[in-house]
């Protein structure tokens, strides 16, 4: 029992920061825009790819940092010459244009690099196992991982909440005609949000790529979990995507532990009534229906604080 | 059709004829529905009318929400599933018990399957609109498109629910085993549906649901309840959508959990969007064009889910209003008859503009096809994916016919400007 | 904007390829060409495309040139229908389609109303991969023919296999949560409480197909049980990234797979590392040893630039043309009885039989791991240096299930 706590608990925690990693790049493009980007996994796609390209001609270290940065710069050419325009239709065109640019994204994607997943490598200097629990073993990459997400979330927080730069940035968002006065090019500022954003997933990419399959349908596979961490946290809350992160993985984690089902918990039903809805529910685990609890506590949260765990707004 | 769902400042028009123009374009689209399976009659476009006709039922019962309330949804599909899985139980069923029902009846029972799951659901998912209605319809859709693959009795698990559309009671002596039947049996319910929908638009609740969308606090302030206004409106959407399964589960005389899912649902809101969302007669113009790009550019291009996210994005970008806020755009001028100063500036637009879309698909083509080598057939001229000369072509196709388009349809809008100003003197408001 | 919408909508129609003749016989290949499945799908087309040159270059079948029409489905099961009736009207009398057993299931009902309803018209429907029972079960057709070994028939041979391997002792099951899924997992209990008593099943694990990211707490549930084998049906994703938490977590465990030999699938398990701890059931593989096999791989690969993933399609499309000339016509209800009951000797040797009862084909079945290779085999998968290594045949007599079908013949 113990041990199923303690290992469930790693990989719930393991896998939580690594949803971080994902979904912290939409929080901060969503707190500081208000724009709910459709296309940042995506972006996180992108980061995958050029990682791996990166990789095979300069080494992974150098693709760590170059790779976010031409993801970063992809995210600026789409606010600069797409979302500004979009702008003054409102947020729900704004939000089908990052529709449309997901589509598009992944096809040019599949276009270059094929449909099949590609052969990207843990690097060497981290494939070894960082320590063993009750004889499991825990590579040192997803260490890693972990580091850098919580690097990530301290920096982010301190630049936002510590910085002149944090406070011009969320200046900008509810006033941007005074901040304007001020002096300050309200249009840059949301350029470098949305570079910074897309940047980081582009970050998570690369690092992510390797742990999990580097494929051109991985934007899809991925995306729509993302958005419960967003808004399940509170939508622009950088903490609440933090938390959000970990409650989602390790409730799916432990889920996936429980072997429980109503049957096992109320004795099987009376075999004579045959198969019907009553007996679908009755039979099915807990561990089964893991991936899908997620969209449950979504829902569940909409309904009962629409602004998400620690969010401040609705929308 | 063409009456905006928004109203606008109307003049100088006499009653009657406006009467009469709007009965006649009912009309003519309800005979157009009647004579096209005649004039092309192979089976590949009745089944592709078929499809059609779902389709604008799905995209004008989705309109209701987007277009209507301001509902972006995410998980439009659900009831489109649900009507269509509703829709194949109770063919099973008529046909088990032998009750005597009709197949043109079925329809109802698919509106009545969506309808129930929005009345159950509805409530919760409509206290807020924005963000918090889209990212609960994303959830619910997620939900319920999983839950479908665990409760197996219901909807089949993998493989679905089959059905006989044939072995139901006949009406008219008709079997509704071929094609062309099943196509008149679609027909009959978009032109219900589509009449009931716009009736719908012009009754007092769709005009508070036009204020909820527009002003919810306003509508608070004159003693409505938006959220009551939005639960309404989104029952008839699901009924609607439920109507669209029911048809299409007699269509592929299948339901399974394809029809509920994310696909299905960015489907409608592609359809919906790019025709327009404005007017009544948008979602129609975008299903027609984009289920005829999804059974068309499918056999010609393997990467038409990039052109289908380059036509959405263009049209976000450069006319918010879809296919129909284009259209309807012109409307003023052909009343002031200003039309004819715009036309020669779009003439000489098109050209450059042509070149440039033929850049774009060449560049595509290129890339894609090049590792297989096949070659691109663009206007009947083959193109070697792997030659420099394909590439020369495409680079200058793109950048001259990129820049001149640019030029000319600045053009254009000054030409256009010219026109409305016009138009407005003469007291025609765009 | 809106022109260029235009422009497309008008240059689609012409970018097509203009490839019709009076003397072809046409097949509809009705699989995935773009989205997720797209890869496997257009490694099918490939083959079965070198598998019509191959019979044309030989005089086609009955004199008549064979052309493979693709039709891509996305692996959706309305869509397929949609291109089985664009096939049918542009004069397709026979279709092939592997990937999904919900799509296959779609097609085997449309194809059995369409010839009840236009008789004359009739329509052929040979599967090549969809592995449910259930399409020779309850849901037989008289116009679907199944080249694939069916999931129970893999399973049959797999613990057939497993009967005369005394080190299996604790077997562990995970499998994803539908049909396909839950069929592997309900034949493996079934099948090796009977074989073998004294196993122990000490898991059994279903999870949403395609939606897990993070396989640890599966692995870890696997650890606990203390288990010797793992049994999966996993493909796609799924397989590749359970593969890959095992490897991190340093489980120590054997795998017996029916799809890791599946796009991307070499490719992962070389990641992991995991030599000769992978295994997967197949009707063939590049280096089963057998002389002619081994050679039509060589030309093939030489050829499409692929393994061969699929050599039940050189089974189905060298049967098919047998057939024709047994009946000496085109004709699907002619080339359909035909069919029925035909013994074929297969591609990697050894004869298997169509039967009649309900149209599924039997032939030997292959056990077979990856890891490294010995000199006398030559093929690897995917460049990785790695490929499948014979384990053991299971020959046809024991690879035979009963069916529940009740075959209704026109």
């Amino acid at each position: 029992m113990l041990e199923l706590i303690v290992i469930s608990t790693l990989n719930g925690v393991l896998f939580g920061m690594l949803l971080f990693l994902l979904s912290s790049g939409l929080t901060v493009i969503f707190s500081m825009m208000g724009v709910l980007n459709f296309a940042h996994a995506s972006f996180y796609m992108l980061g995958a790819f050029f990682g791996f390209q990166l990789t095979k001609w300069i080494g992974f270290w150098p693709a760590l940092v170059l790779a976010p940065l031409l993801v970063g710069a992809i995210g600026m050419a789409v606010e600069r010459y797409g979302l500004r325009n979009t702008h003054k239709h409102g947020h729900v065109a704004e939000l089908l244009l990052t529709f449309g640019l997901a589509f598009a994204i992944e096809e040019i994607v599949s276009m270059i690099w094929g449909k099949s997943p590609l052969d990207y490598r843990v690097p060497a200097l981290l494939d070894f196992p960082a320590f063993t629990v009750f004889s499991t073993n825990y590579p040192a990459y997803k260490i890693f991982m972990l580091v850098v997400s919580v690097v990530i979330f301290v920096a982010l927080l301190l630049v936002l909440k510590r910085t002149r730069v944090g406070l011009i940035v969320q200046a900008a968002l509810t006033h941007p005609h005074m901040v304007g006065h001020l002096g300050h090019n309200v249009g840059r500022v949301f350029m470098v949000v949305f570079g910074v954003g897309s940047a980081l997933a582009g970050l998570a990419g690369v690092i992510a790529g390797p742990a999990l399959v580097t494929q051109s349908d991985m934007a899809a596979s991925l995306g729509p979990i993302l958005f419960v961490v967003i808004v399940f946290g509170g939508l622009g809350s950088l903490p609440g995507a933090f938390v959000a992160s970990l409650v989602i993985a390790l409730v799916q984690t432990f889920a996936v532990a429980l072997n429980g089902s109503l049957a096992s918990a109320f004795g099987p039903l009376d075999p004579s009534t045959g198969p019907s809805v009553l007996s679908d529910i009755w039979n099915v685990t807990i561990a089964q229906v893991a991936p899908i609890v997620p969209y449950l506590l979504l829902v569940i949260i909409l309904i009962v604080r629409p602004m998400g765990l620690m969010g401040t707004r609705e929308s | 059709m063409t009456t905006t769902t928004t109203s606008t400042p109307k003049l100088a028009t006499d009653p009657a004829g406006d009467n009469l123009r709007f009965y006649g374009v009912w009309l003519a689209g309800i005979l157009a529905l009647v004579v096209l399976p005649l004039v092309f009659s192979s089976g590949g476009s009745v089944t592709s009318f078929s499809l059609i006709g779902i389709a604008i039922v799905f995209a004008l019962s989705y309109n209701i929400l987007l277009g209507q309330t301001g509902l972006l949804s995410f998980g439009h599909a659900v009831h489109y599933g649900l009507g269509g899985f509703a829709a194949c139980h109770m063919m099973n069923a008529v046909v088990s018990h032998g009750w005597p029902i009709p197949l043109p009846f079925i329809p109802l029972f698919g509106g009545l399957g969506g309808l129930v799951f929005a009345v159950i659901i509805g409530w919760v998912m409509t206290k807020r609109a924005g963000t918090v209605f889209a990212m609960i319809s994303l959830g619910i859709g997620e939900l319920v498109a999983s839950s479908s693959l665990i409760l197996r009795s219901v909807f089949g698990g993998e493989a679905g629910i089959t059905t006989d559309r044939t072995a139901l009671p006949k009406m008219f002596g008709w079997s509704f085993g071929p094609q062309i039947q099943v196509y008149y049996l679609i027909a009959f319910w978009l032109v219900l549906s589509a009449i009931a929908m716009y009736a719908l638009t012009r009754t007092p609740l769709g005009r508070i649901s036009n204020a909820v969308r527009d002003n919810p606090e306003r509508v608070q302030f004159i003693g409505y309840d938006p959220h009551v206004v939005r639960y309404i409106a989104f029952c008839f959407a699901g009924f609607f959508a439920g109507v669209a399964g029911g048809l299409a589960a007699i269509n592929f005389e299948i339901a399974n959990s394809a029809y509920l899912g994310a696909i299905q649902s960015g489907l409608v809101l592609f359809s919906t969007f790019i025709g327009g969302t404005a007017y009544f007669f948008g979602p129609i113009l975008g299903a027609i064009l984009v289920t005829y790009l999804q059974l068309g550019l499918t056999s010609v291009t393997s990467v038409w889910q990039l052109y289908f996210g380059i036509i959405f994005i263009g049209i976000v970008m450069f006319s918010p209003g879809g296919i129909a806020g284009l259209v309807m755009m012109h409307r003023p001028l052909v009343r002031a008859g200003t039309l004819g100063t715009v036309i020669p500036a779009y003439l000489v637009a098109i050209v450059p503009t042509l070149a440039l879309a033929c850049g774009v698909i060449l560049s595509i083509e290129i890339v894609a096809r090049f590792s297989g080598g096949e070659p691109i057939n663009l206007f009947g001229i083959g193109f070697k994916p792997q030659s420099p000369v394909t590439w020369i072509t495409a680079a200058v196709l793109l950048v001259v016919g990129g820049f001149v388009a640019r030029l000319s349809w600045l053009r254009v809008a000054d030409a256009w400007d010219r026109a409305a100003t016009v138009a407005r003197d003469r007291g025609y408001l765009a | 904007m809106r022109k260029l919408t235009l422009a497309i909508a008008v240059i689609a129609p012409m970018l097509g390829h203009a490839a019709s003749a009076q003397d072809t016989l046409k097949i509809g290949y009705i699989d995935p060409l773009s989205g997720g499945g797209a890869s496997v799908g257009e490694g099918g087309l490939k083959t079965f495309q070198y598998l019509a040159e191959e019979l044309n270059a030989k005089g086609g079948i009955l004199g008549k040139k064979v052309e493979i029409v693709p039709l891509d489905n996305k692996t959706n099961p309305q869509e397929s229908l949609v291109q089985a009736q664009k096939a049918i009207d542009a004069g397709v009398h026979y279709i092939t389609q592997g990937n999904g057993s919900s799509v296959a299931a779609a097609l085997s009902d449309f194809v059995t109303k369409n010839n009840t309803r236009n008789p004359g018209k009739e329509v052929l429907y040979f599967n090549y991969a969809a592995v449910d029972p259930s399409l020779t079960n309850d849901k037989c057709s008289f116009w679907h023919f199944r080249w694939d070994a069916s999931s129970d028939i893999k399973m049959e041979a797999l613990t057939n296999y497993v009967k005369d391997t005394p080190a299996v002792k604790k077997v562990y099951l995970i499998n994803q949560d539908y049909s396909f899924g839950q069929s592997v997992r309900s034949d493996a209990r079934k099948m090796l409480g009977a074989k073998r008593p004294d196993i122990q099943i000490v898991g059994d694990e279903l999870h949403p197909l395609l939606k897990v990211t993070d396989f640890s707490p599966y692995i870890a549930k696997i650890k606990a049980s203390g288990a010797d084998s793992v049994i999966t049906g996993n493909w796609g994703q799924d397989i590749a990234l359970l593969l890959k938490a095992a490897a991190d977590a340093g489980l120590k465990v054997n795998w017996y797979t029916y799809y890791a030999g599946g796009a991307g699938g070499p490719t992962a398990i070389k990641q992991t590392g995991l030599d000769h701890q992978v295994f997967q059931i197949t009707e063939g593989f590049a280096n089963s040893g057998n002389k002619a096999a081994m050679d039509y791989e060589k030309a093939f690969r030489a050829k499409v630039g692929l393994s061969l993933w699929y050599p039940r399609a050189v089974n189905e499309m060298r049967m098919f043309k047998a057939a024709a000339e047994k009946a000496n016509s085109i004709d699907p209800v002619k080339v359909a009885a035909a069919l029925e009951g035909l013994k074929f000797e297969v591609l990697d040797g050894g004869e298997g039989t169509m039967r009649k009862d309900d149209h599924q084909f039997f032939q030997p079945i292959y056990i077979s791991s990856f890891g490294k290779l010995t000199e006398s085999e030559p093929y690897d998968e995917e460049n990785t240096g790695w490929g499948w290594h014979l384990v053991s045949k299971v020959d046809t007599p024991q690879t035979i299930v009963p069916t529940t079908c009740k075959m209704a013949r026109p």
